[in-house]
């Protein structure tokens, strides 16, 4: 709460008390911020055939906020900072862990393809950071304030990002749509955060808790406020009916951004979710139960259905993801019914991220391999890349199939584990989102075995049979991927025991 | 080493994924040194039917009921799911089955690859196949079953998507995506499974417990689900309709594993899933199984006598075959069980060499139109009396393997499970034992077609190569099985009888309260 947070901060006397920082804590954030300025200082020094030192370092910088993060993990304490604006718990670093690699393996996957887009190095690594502090700080957010700075700094480095192919005008499009209904969402937000803090006159979400588990049920305002929240963050993880802009911006952006945008600013978005949900709202599922049910509901079946239609690939993995939002609304949806199901759905939601990230980048980084060679996003251009590049191939299918949920690969248990959520709620409304959810695998499969079936079975469209070169980087972005959405499928444990312990404490 | 290396407790272990490793083997060797690819499919496949034969050695055959060589270790224990595997009477064949055709595969395809050729792809896909299939017969923990059961999915796929027929990118997604439809019903079976009968999807667990557990409402609605899933893969009337395309277009290993191995992976779960935990949904079901059992009997019967392609015709006589199968499953007797369990062996046996002898059919003639078939007696009379032997064994000749898949499944349906109405069941016998006469004529029919009077005009002067080697040492061991578990039937009915009993079992418990 603010005035308590000021009261804290200023001492008996009036006089200026700094509040207590535990560095440690923040740590991560801190070598991210050293990192960031070091990579705006290098690129003024180095000349433009050596840029790929500046994405180095920004790689090996990422990868170094990831030492606090284990030393915190191994620690194990939960640490608070501003009057509970700003937790560091297993939750919070399990998820800026999500961001830390999901970051490096975007950057693995820019090093050539800025590099030989001619578009700028330097500025492009540095907002990438900028938006990755933003997204760490989200996952510590348990405050209405923190959350929409955090929410901020992640989104406002992304739209110039989306917009980096700067002589594209699809490109230019893609920056512009999705900034400006990135604001507008932002104010719908806004907007409902003032409604929540207006009646409760609280911003910290335990105390907000506090008040509204008080009430013996939802008023008016409050519902409202929590539509618009939530909505606000539907446009941020593109769920239908909040979509319109992802396909444009997806096919517009470099494609590193599209992977970056359709895994972590989606995970960011939903990390806020859960946490407003979760903590803040916990009192209120009546109001959040049925509103993400038709969101998810919506998301996986409209997703699904244009997906279909997709000739060009990103297009088509940009309505596969607001599909995929929608399996991972699904415990949203059904959380409020049981104190048991609402562990099972915490668990799901993290599960599920962790897991998708790992399958939507692989396939992010195979589609700009392939582009290498075909200059193409065509689904088409993908006719008997089996021909040429087996390697790809074989990674692709496990990527697509993963997607689609056939074990043994990771997607499988992503998906088991959202039904499993809801049958662990077991009311009627949950078991006919779980129906539609599992219909809804089979018609994705159609689309994501598309893929397959062009690779596999189709003839190469020019006849140009030159093998694909991937460069180091992009190998190793591919390497990560693969073994992890594998080992996933075929031992999830692996994971499941980071969603395990990533559950919010309540209240 | 602590406590010695235990084979006992690694040997169905290894008999899962020594076939997986073969495969990652197969990928990190260069696509060119082709022998070098094929020893090492056939080594793996020899390996893994040896641990098989070592198994089957050392099985209790006394102890049939039990699960025998068993793993029971933590996998995924976020939703308490086991590594539990076992092989008990009910296992043991099929799984023998499994491996032996997968080795027969590996040598009929030795120097005949159909396009685009691609060894190294094709036996590596083979190989995950075989995994998915051992481990489905000896999972028991529902979800591992659920990973095996999918894990067949793909290879199939691409088997008849890539080497497959003119029309092979719509069979194989159809294929696909009728058999994702069922299993995803059927992972929802298995989640309420769990949810309503303990928290466990432990499969021994499960049908010791289930039974008393859920409300016979809560039975029916999961027996939806499980139905859905396995009479897709069985296929039953009226899910059906994926099969003539994908046996047709699937080239002839994929269409002998997918006849041999991968239907049964349907009937398999409904005798140890679907059966023995829903047992008050079964008996409320099994009048309404035994009905689409013996509307596919007819059904497949009549489509076989519309068909032109040879090999659309044998798919369209698994679809009756099978429902002899599931005939006999739906009379929920020990006999009709067993009869089952029979059935999907020699039907295994006898359909994956009725696609064997077709696949190579088509390859000389270059063509399956029986139209344009004929005098094979003449041209090829090896070829042409292998076809004539299984098309005996196919419409139940007594004295070879088919006639005990079938008969006794027929004679089952005259005394139903207690609760099922005699009537009913009685009616399904004769129409059933109407299904076996077409069967003589489509065979009979097809035989003479294929087989009878001179070469048409066209193939007058072709040469006409007959059986050859690979194909003498794949045919070989099927043939002598055809003919000898048709003169010895106890050699299954012995070891399947405990574990019916198992299933059984459940049925009387229904009844007696």
């Amino acid at each position: 709460m603010v005035a308590s947070l000021l009261a804290a901060a200023g001492g008996a006397d009036g006089s200026f008390r700094a509040p207590y920082l535990d560095y440690h804590a923040l740590a991560p954030e801190l070598v991210l911020i050293g990192v960031l300025v070091a990579v705006l200082v290098l690129d003024l020094f180095v000349g433009e055939d050596r840029k790929v030192l500046v994405t180095n370092l920004a790689g090996v910088g990422v990868l170094a906020a990831l030492v606090p993060i284990l030393t915190l993990a191994v620690d194990g304490s939960n640490r608070s900072m501003f009057g509970g604006a700003y937790v560091v718990d297993e939750f919070a670093l399990v998820l800026k862990g999500l961001f830390l690699v999901t970051a490096y393996v975007v950057l693995l996957m820019s090093t050539n393809y800025i590099a030989d887009g001619d578009y700028y190095e330097g500025e492009y690594s540095f907002l990438l950071l900028a938006s990755l502090i933003g997204m760490t700080v989200m996952a510590s957010s348990r405050d209405l304030l923190t959350i929409f700075v955090a929410l901020e700094t992640l989104s406002l480095p992304a739209y110039m990002l989306a917009g980096w192919r700067k002589r594209d005008l699809k490109s230019n499009e893609a920056a512009l749509k999705y900034y400006l209904l990135g604001v507008l969402a932002s104010g719908v937000m806004l907007y409902g955060m003032s409604l929540i803090f207006g009646y409760t006159g609280e911003t910290t979400l335990t105390e907000i808790a506090g008040v509204l588990t008080q009430l013996e049920s939802t008023p008016p305002l409050i519902s409202i406020g929590i539509l618009f929240i939530i909505v606000g963050f539907a446009f941020k993880v593109s769920a239908v009916p909040f979509h319109f802009w992802a396909p444009d911006t997806y096919e517009g952006a470099p494609t590193p951004i599209t992977a970056f945008l359709s895994v972590a600013s989606k995970a960011a978005g939903f990390v806020a979710l859960l946490q407003l949900i979760y903590v803040g709202f916990i009192a209120n599922s009546d109001v959040w139960g049925p509103l993400c049910w038709v969101l998810a509901a919506l998301s996986m079946t409209v997703g699904n259905l244009i997906a279909l239609r997709q000739t060009n690939v990103v297009r088509m993995l940009a309505y596969s993801s607001i599909a995929q939002a929608g399996y991972i609304l699904v415990p949203f949806a059904v959380a409020g019914e049981s104190a048991e199901a609402l562990v099972t759905a915490q668990k799901a939601s993290v599960v599920y991220l962790l897991i998708y990230a790992a399958m939507n980048l692989g396939a992010f980084a195979v589609v700009i391999a392939v582009a290498r060679k075909t200059r193409s996003g065509e689904i088409s251009s993908y006719g008997g890349l089996f021909k040429y590049a087996p390697g790809l191939t074989l990674l692709m299918s496990a990527f697509m199939f993963s997607l689609a949920g056939i074990p043994p690969l990771g997607g499988w248990f992503a998906k088991l584990y959202v039904f499993t959520a809801a049958l662990d709620a077991g009311t009627p409304a949950a078991i006919v989102l779980a129906v539609i959810a599992g219909v809804n695998s089979v018609i994705a499969l159609f689309y994501y075995a598309s893929i397959a079936r062009e690779m596999w079975m189709s003839p190469v469209p020019d006849g140009d049979v030159t093998p694909v070169t991937i460069p180091p980087a992009l190998s190793m972005a591919l390497a990560i991927t693969a073994v992890i959405t594998v080992a996933v499928g075929v031992y999830p444990p692996i994971l499941t025991k980071l969603g395990n312990v990533a559950i919010l404490a309540l209240g | 080493m602590m406590d010695g290396f235990q084979f006992e407790s690694w040997a169905l272990s290894l008999a899962v994924f020594l076939p997986m490793v073969g495969a990652a083997v197969l990928l990190l060797m260069p696509k060119e040194s082709e022998t070098a690819i094929k020893v090492t499919a056939l080594a793996t496949t020899i390996a893994t039917a040896g641990v098989g034969a070592w198994i089957l050695a050392n099985f209790d055959y006394d102890a049939t009921d039990k699960l025998q060589f068993v793993v029971d270790k933590p996998w995924i224990e976020i939703i308490n799911s086991r590594y539990h595997v076992g092989i008990d009477g009910l296992s043991l064949p099929l799984v023998a089955l499994s491996m032996l055709v997968c080795i027969l595969c590996v040598v009929y395809s030795w120097d005949h690859f159909p396009e685009p050729h691609n060894p190294k792809a094709f036996l590596a896909l083979l190989l995950v196949l075989e995994t998915g299939m051992n481990g489905t017969f000896i999972a028991e923990d529902l979800i591992l079953f659920f990973v095996f059961f999918e894990l067949v999915l793909l290879p199939m796929y691409f088997m008849i998507g890539v080497w497959g027929g003119a029309n092979r990118q719509y069979a194989s997604i159809k294929f696909f995506l009728f058999t994702l439809f069922g299993s995803a019903l059927m992972i929802l079976g298995f989640l309420a499974l769990y949810f309503r009968a303990g928290n466990t999807f432990d499969i021994p667990e499960l049908i010791a417990n289930a039974p008393q557990m859920l409300p016979r409402g809560t039975q029916m609605w999961i027996f939806g689900g499980l139905f859905m899933g396995f009479a897709i893969k069985v296929p039953m009337f009226p899910f059906h309709t994926w099969l003539p395309d994908a046996h047709t277009e699937a080239p002839t290993v994929g269409s002998v594993i997918l006849a041999a191995v991968l239907l049964k992976l349907g009937t398999y779960g409904f005798i140890r899933i679907a059966l023995p935990m829903l047992p008050e949904a079964a008996v409320a079901w099994a009048p309404w199984i035994g009905l689409l059992a013996v509307i596919g009997i007819i059904y497949g019967a009549l489509g076989c006598l519309a068909q032109t392609d040879l090999k659309r015709l044998i798919a369209f006589s698994s679809v009756a075959h099978m429902g002899f199968v599931m005939l006999g499953i739906s009379t929920l007797t020990d006999f009709g069980i067993n009869a089952a369990v029979f059935g999907m062996v020699s039907h295994g046996l006898i359909t994956g060499m009725l696609f064997f002898v077709a696949g190579s059919i088509g390859e000389r003639y270059g063509t399956r139109e029986m139209a344009r078939l004929g005098g094979l007696l003449v041209q090829a009379p090896k070829l042409g009396w292998i076809l004539g032997f299984c098309a005996m064994a196919s419409l139940g000749l007594p004295g070879l393997a088919g006639f005990w898949g079938e008969f006794p499944a027929i004679l089952s349906a005259f005394h139903p499970a207690e609760g099922l109405s005699e009537a009913t069941f009685r009616v399904y016998m004769v129409v059933a034992a109407i299904g076996t006469v077409l069967a003589a004529g489509y065979l009979l029919w097809m035989f003479q077609r294929t087989a009878f009077g001179s070469p048409k005009d066209e193939f007058r002067d072709a040469h006409i190569h007959d059986v050859h080697g690979p194909e003498w040492i794949a045919w070989t061991p099927m043939l002598v099985l055809i003919l000898a578990l048709g003169v010895y039937p106890a050699a299954i009915f012995d070891v399947t009888d405990g574990a019916v009993q198992n299933v059984t079992a459940a049925f009387q418990a229904v009844s007696g309260h």
